[in-house]
């Protein structure tokens, strides 16, 4: 069921469309009314007003790494989880049987993250 | 129930008897995103003067009072004000990236609204694969995040985006486990089947404890995902000024504060889309005269009704929780949420295989 009779890609590109001009018209009408000047410190960083030391690129910390590689691992394993999801009910205990096997490796792996200390943030 | 499709197809057949094809679907295209975006703007101010009153109201304060009857008109002030201020450039960003980061966040906002039905057949996209395509869309919010913290060149903007990034990622799968629990009760990725599998009986009541446990899980998590709350450390004023978009300034700005406060519509849209029965007015078996009155109340009202709850409950869990540090925020992902949720997921899955559920 659509909304009329358009495909619905077609109006994913149209909600698309829509978010870009909305982002475009509110800049283009901000930028014509609003007021304009510029000096050598306003375009500087705001960092609490005081004077920017250093290189602004900071160095982080790599934990997020970790995290993003984490991240990784278990979401390609939801995206294979949902199309058994959405026949769960046909299919019944042997799929049933086969993805609980799929998730065990997928917990052990977890399991060797949590072990290696790869979940605490130092 | 009353179908919106009569309506449109209605107006499409106008269209087609007196134009070509192709001009037609180009008008209905534009009707669309010319309804959607008024929707989405509406909702927002909706949303900004909600949670201004409710958060007032928990806090013991009057909130907006002055303009226009308790305050109602304040937004229309708020969003002059944002206009006609100054856009701020920078002279030591990536100028390209800068820019492009608000159409990130904004246009993952759109589509993703776009998403939710609010009433049978009212409903913009809606793809067989629904769920799937929300959780895709709504991860690109996180490269916009990324990339405005990146492309400030700012120290606070970068440790912003970075935290952002890693709790969004982490929380995303989360939401992920809990809707893959709801998919899996429903046997369908649609949202519209999802809402119309629970027409005798909401998913929260129909599907047993994994339900609850997922349906918390989501609570949780989404609230993370939207950065707010308890969980909005990525822009923790005391530490961080404003987080990811420190450096954004007037409009430019506005777009961020706009797609935050859709995606908290969002995220509560798609709570109760999933867990409470969406469109589906409550009914208690045996009792017909209250499923009457019930049904007597329009679709989409309900769905508005459960949409501005669920965000009441998370602007409640916002003023009632401290803000938890880093460590906290993603041990409480990894070590808690995660394995639960897929413990819950194997659970939903035996329930639903012997066909134990109602």
């Amino acid at each position: 069921m659509v909304l009329i009779d358009i495909q619905s890609s077609t109006l994913a590109v149209t909600a698309l469309l829509a978010g870009i001009v909305l982002v475009i018209g509110g800049l283009v009408v901000a930028l014509l009314i609003g007021p304009r000047s510029y000096t050598k410190k306003k375009g500087e960083p705001y960092e609490c007003g005081i004077p920017t030391r250093g290189d602004n690129m900071a160095q982080f910390h790599v934990g997020y790494y970790l995290f993003a590689i984490l991240f990784l691992m278990f979401d390609v394993e939801t995206v294979f989880l949902f199309p058994w999801a959405t026949i769960c009910k046909e299919v019944g205990a042997t799929a049933l049987a086969a993805v609980g096997t799929f998730l065990v490796i997928l917990v052990l792996g977890l399991a060797y993250a949590w072990k290696k200390g790869a979940l605490r943030w130092k | 129930m009353f179908d919106f499709s009569v309506v449109t197809k209605w107006i499409d057949n106008l269209f087609n008897r007196v134009m070509p094809e192709w001009l037609s679907v180009t008008i209905e295209c534009v009707l669309v995103a010319a309804a959607l975006l008024v929707a989405y703007l509406v909702l927002a101010m909706v949303y900004i003067m909600y949670e201004r009153w409710v958060c007032a109201w928990i806090q013991c304060r009057r909130g907006p009072l002055r303009v226009g009857p308790w305050g109602s008109l304040q937004i229309f002030a708020d969003v002059l004000k944002m206009l006609i201020k100054e856009i701020v450039r920078l002279w030591n960003t990536d100028k390209f990236l800068f820019w492009l980061a608000p159409f990130f966040v904004v246009v993952a906002s759109v589509i993703t609204f776009a998403c939710l039905p609010w009433g049978k057949g009212m409903q913009v996209i809606d793809f067989n694969i629904g769920v799937f395509f929300i959780t895709a869309i709504s991860s690109l919010g996180v490269l916009g995040i990324l990339l405005a913290g990146w492309s400030s060149n700012s120290k606070y903007t970068l440790i912003g985006a970075m935290r952002s990034g890693a709790q969004m990622v982490s929380y995303e799968l989360s939401v992920g486990i809990s809707i893959l629990t709801i998919v899996c009760l429903a046997g369908t990725m649609s949202i519209t089947g999802i809402v119309e599998a629970q027409e005798n009986g909401w998913f929260i009541f129909t599907g047993h404890i994994p339900a609850i446990i997922a349906f918390v899980i989501y609570m949780i998590a989404a609230n993370a995902e939207t950065n707010r709350g308890p969980f909005d450390l990525p822009e923790a004023e005391h530490e961080l000024t404003a987080g990811y978009h420190s450096e954004y300034s007037g409009l430019h700005f506005g777009y961020f504060y706009l797609a935050e406060y859709l995606n908290l519509f969002i995220v509560s849209g798609i709570a109760s889309l999933l867990f409470l029965g969406g469109w589906m007015p409550l009914h208690i078996s045996g009792w017909d005269s209250f499923n009457a009155v019930m049904d007597f109340i329009p679709p989409t009202l309900w769905f508005l009704g459960k949409a501005l709850f669920m965000s009441f409950v998370f602007i409640w869990a916002r003023w009632s929780f401290p803000r938890v540090r880093i460590d906290q925020l993603l041990a409480l992902e990894w070590r808690y949420l995660m394995p639960i949720g897929l413990f819950n997921l194997v659970l939903m899955a035996v329930i639903v295989s012997f066909g134990w559920h109602f």
